[in-house]
């Protein structure tokens, strides 16, 4: 029978080691600083969900009836600048990176934990910006900010959301710094590169993807900010300028930034599939240096956002063909997570029903991109509704349901208790329908030509825009509801053991909650990622029951 | 499995080690590391606006060349040296640290952060000069746009802007933006430098530094050097690509 | 201490070679060189400048590998930027396929 070594509670968890507000606001513990970026992510994800039933509420009509069009284009720009950059980016990586990237190399923190809180400081000042321009007047050039509408024509709070988008950069360069040399610096005795957990391949790869992208955009912001206010132009024709050079140093940082939303995803299903399998993943170098090769191959492909704006036809083609490979490695992963499940002893708690529900949405989401990506279909697809399903797939059915996935499955870990398991799988459920029902004729309704960013429309159009406003509806629900029993469990939840799940990951070798330097005494490390014993000799473990 | 004990004894050991690293060379080599994966940020920042400049220069050679032109080169080249010497005395001061010999630490510190203060003092007296010859672009200055005066076949006056070969003074306000935007943001990066050289030398005079540990004043020299370098590429792309064109 | 001590001598010829460097730079830019050489000439010289500052000043040439990937990636990821960028803009004149 396979055992794991449970340290019995010897310290003061991290939870209770100080009390009082300027304990957690002066924090240098990860974990802590970990918490922070929980409940403000929460918060702005509430912000940019409101923003997403107002278009939905909006768009159950042809008419544009609850809205006028100036507004309608404010409200779907902000909620995608509110869920791209103050949710989908940091989601992932600041929460359940912060908390357990020095725990599972078995290090007792980043290695700058002051630079750690300062990134949390860094993420509210830009998301309070960002939150008084929207309050102010709210911005409506759509979160891409094309000149010269945004640079000329546009009368809305752009500088202002452009400086609250350029505050929150650094919040994540300093993320990805911090995680990089950690994982180069800090890792435990034995903990070579390839027996660190795949999470940890992930992040690292989002922590380049972080540091190499995220300038760009922040010179891009600034050379927009300059040229709407001080009317110079080097994006502006009347002086010269170039629209679609806007475009090309708008999306060298945008194309990327969709995969540090995602890779981070990718990590937490590794992690979810190989541990409620019971099983090693398949192929784990391939795994590890796909992130890696979805990291590099990102950068080469940003041009497929411009197919239709202007670009060379030649640079089009180059970046179809790198468009194509990118899909490649990520192939490779769906390959690798589906034949680890392949004979494995697979229990089907909340965590692995959301890895389940990625796997199917992400490949969705993943081959509609290679629609995109071919230049002929392209322009028929181009700035529809089919490209707003493909993102949705990857974003909401692949990052939202991994970081969901990610937070039940550590939660015993986090705050020491175990959430409500039963509500936890409806929820799932009612998520996996409520997403597909909103998304899934957004498909149909593209091919068939309806433009984005439209809030009028053709009579023909509405049965399927009345379907997807109620799949948003019950997606709304099954969202909601984790929110409320995840808080309720912190207080009433039942109490976690220190390695609830029974597994053989690093992070779960320490208290539930850990004390404040994850580890009594630094590990050594001497086994493999995911050294499972083989199924016939551990008890198989069904849902947490006493 | 088994875990061992690596506990480190916090007593005996450097007082600037911090809590979370095993010993000081850990953190030393993650101090280096950071600096540098910064340093990479940095490139891909100013990257943006060199692409741009790239760009435009081969959209408008002959613009960019009679606006480039304008440009004092006298002071480009003296602040060149002047920011190669800090480099070279930023060096100086983090081999004195290496070896202990506080005085020369101290000194070239010092130099080195007059050097910096130097160098934007000559920028600011181009910047006068520019904002003379209404240079400024577009709307920056509000009340003083963009409007130099271009000067007449044989007109031979400095102040004035000398066009040919269809250069447009659209296309040097052009210029003229790219040259703001990236002297202007170095200019911003010296400044920031000059205040972390004032906090280390500042920590240096009350003997914070010893052979032992002095990865500030080396982080902090890795910054400067970088700043440096990119002067040492703005300075011919921007002031010498149109001297031979007359 | 695994830091490696560079001499003062080592940094006193950097030094002179940039200083020599920029002096030529200056003197090249005023002659007309045949086809694009002047620009070459100059960012020959400039890459040069700033190769020695990463290798000796910044200590490069005596870092651990990883540095060097570091400093190789960033290179790298700025061609990458200028490379599939300028192949929009220099191939828009070209005749259709």
């Amino acid at each position: 029978m396979e055992e794991f070594f449970i340290p019995k509670p010897t310290r003061v968890d991290y939870l209770k080691a100080e009390y009082g507000l300027k304990s957690w606001l002066l924090t240098r513990d990860h974990k802590r600083i970990a918490l922070l970026y929980l409940y403000s992510i929460t918060f702005f994800f509430l912000i940019g969900s409101v923003y997403a039933m107002l278009i939905r509420l909006e768009l159950l009509t042809p008419q544009g009836d609850l809205m006028q069009s100036t507004t309608y284009n404010k409200t779907f720009t902000q909620h995608g600048i509110i869920m791209v950059f103050f949710f989908l980016i940091p989601s992932i990586p600041a929460t359940l990176g912060n908390f357990l990237v020095p725990m599972m190399i078995g290090a007792k923190d980043l290695a700058f934990p002051r630079i750690n809180l300062l990134s949390w400081y860094i993420y509210l000042v830009g998301g309070l910006v960002t939150i008084y321009a929207l309050l102010a007047g709210g911005v409506d050039t759509g979160w891409t900010f094309y000149a010269p509408f945004s640079t000329t024509f546009s009368n809305s709070y752009v500088v202002a959301t452009g400086l609250g988008i350029f505050i929150n950069g650094f919040s994540s360069i300093l993320t990805g710094l911090n995680f990089i040399v950690t994982i180069h610096t800090m890792r435990a005795p034995g903990m070579t590169w390839f027996r660190l957990p795949l999470f940890i391949w992930a992040h690292y790869a989002t922590s380049l993807i972080m540091i190499l992208g995220t300038p760009v955009i922040a010179i891009t912001i600034l050379l927009l900010a300059f040229e709407r206010f001080a009317g110079i132009g080097i994006f502006d024709p009347a002086v010269g300028g170039d629209p679609v050079l806007f475009q090309h140093l708008f999306w060298f940082y945008s194309h990327p930034a969709v995969y540090i939303m995602v890779l981070p995803g990718m990590g937490v299903i590794s992690e979810l599939i190989a541990n409620f399998s019971r099983k090693n993943i398949f192929g784990y170098g391939f795994v590890a240096f796909s992130s890696l090769a979805i990291a590099v191959f990102g950068f080469l492909v940003w041009g497929h956002h411009l197919f239709v704006a202007g670009q060379s036809i030649y640079a089009g083609m180059i970046f179809s063909f790198l468009s194509f490979a990118v899909a490649i490695p990520s192939a490779i992963k769906v390959f690798n997570w589906t034949a680890t499940l392949y004979k494995a002893s697979i229990s089907y708690e909340t965590p692995m029903l959301y890895a389940l529900g990625f796997i199917g949405l992400f490949t969705i989401g993943g081959m509609t991109g290679l629609f995109l990506a071919a230049l002929a279909t392209d322009v028929h697809l181009s700035d529809t509704y089919f490209v707003v399903a493909h993102f949705h797939y990857i974003m909401v059915g692949g990052t939202l349901l991994a970081y969901l996935g990610g937070l039940h499955y550590w939660w015993p870990k986090i705050s020491g208790r175990m959430y409500p398991e039963g509500w936890g799988r409806f929820s799932a459920l009612v998520v996996f329908v409520g997403f597909n029902l909103t998304f899934l004729p957004q498909f149909v309704m593209g091919y068939m030509g309806m433009p984005r960013r439209y809030h009028m429309y053709p009579p023909e159009f509405q049965v399927l825009h009345v379907l997807s406003t109620a799949g948003a509806s019950i997606l709304g629900v099954g969202l909601l509801i984790p929110v409320i029993y995840l808080m309720w469990s912190m207080r009433y939840g039942r109490i976690a053991e220190a390695n609830p799940w029974h597994l053989p990951g690093l992070e779960w070798r320490t208290q539930s909650p850990p004390p404040t330097e994850n580890f009594d005494v630094t590990p050594v490390v001497t086994w493999e990622a995911y050294e499972f014993a083989p199924p016939e000799e551990t008890e198989v473990v069904g849902t947490f029951r006493e | 499995m088994t875990e061992s004990s690596v506990a480190i004894d916090h007593a005996t050991s450097h007082p600037a080690l911090q809590h979370h690293f095993e010993n000081m060379e850990q953190q030393r080599e993650a101090g280096t590391i950071g600096m540098w994966v910064f340093l990479v940020t940095e490139i891909m920042f100013f990257g943006g606006m060199f692409l741009a400049y790239t760009l435009y220069r081969s959209y408008y050679p002959a613009a960019f060349a009679a606006a480039s032109n304008h440009l004092d080169i006298t002071l480009g080249a003296i602040n060149t040296a002047v920011l190669i010497v800090s480099s070279f005395t930023m060096a100086l001061a983090v081999y004195g640290t290496q070896v202990g010999r506080t005085r020369m630490q101290n000194i070239c510190l010092f130099l080195t952060l007059v050097l910096g203060l130097t160098f934007l003092g000559i920028k600011a007296v181009e910047y006068r000069s520019k904002y003379e010859d209404r240079l400024i672009p577009g709307r920056l200055i509000p009340g003083r746009e963009f409007g130099p005066q271009v000067a007449e076949a044989n007109d031979t006056d400095p102040h004035k802007l000398h066009l040919r070969d269809g250069a447009s003074v659209r296309q040097v306000e052009m210029f003229y933006w790219i040259y703001f935007a990236m002297t202007g943001m170095h200019a911003l990066h010296m400044v920031i430098g000059a205040g972390l050289l004032t906090v280390i030398l500042i920590l240096s005079l009350r003997g914070r530094f010893s052979p032992e540990y002095h990865s500030p004043v080396e982080i902090s020299g890795l910054y400067w050097h970088f700043v440096d370098i990119v002067w040492i590429f703005l300075f011919p792309l921007l002031y010498l690509l149109g001297r031979h064109v007359h | 201490m695994s830091e490696h001590i560079v001499p003062v001598k080592v940094y006193l010829t950097i030094f002179l070679a940039l200083m020599v460097g920029t002096v030529v730079t200056v003197w090249a830019a005023f002659f007309d060189f045949p086809w694009r050489l002047n620009t070459i000439i100059a960012l020959t010289i400039a890459s040069v400048k700033a190769t020695l500052v990463v290798l000796y000043f910044m200590h490069v040439r005596y870092s651990a590998r990883l540095v060097w990937v570091i400093v190789a990636s960033a290179l790298f990821w700025m061609g990458i930027l200028f490379a599939l960028t300028l192949s929009d803009y220099f191939t828009r004149e070209w005749l259709p396929l």
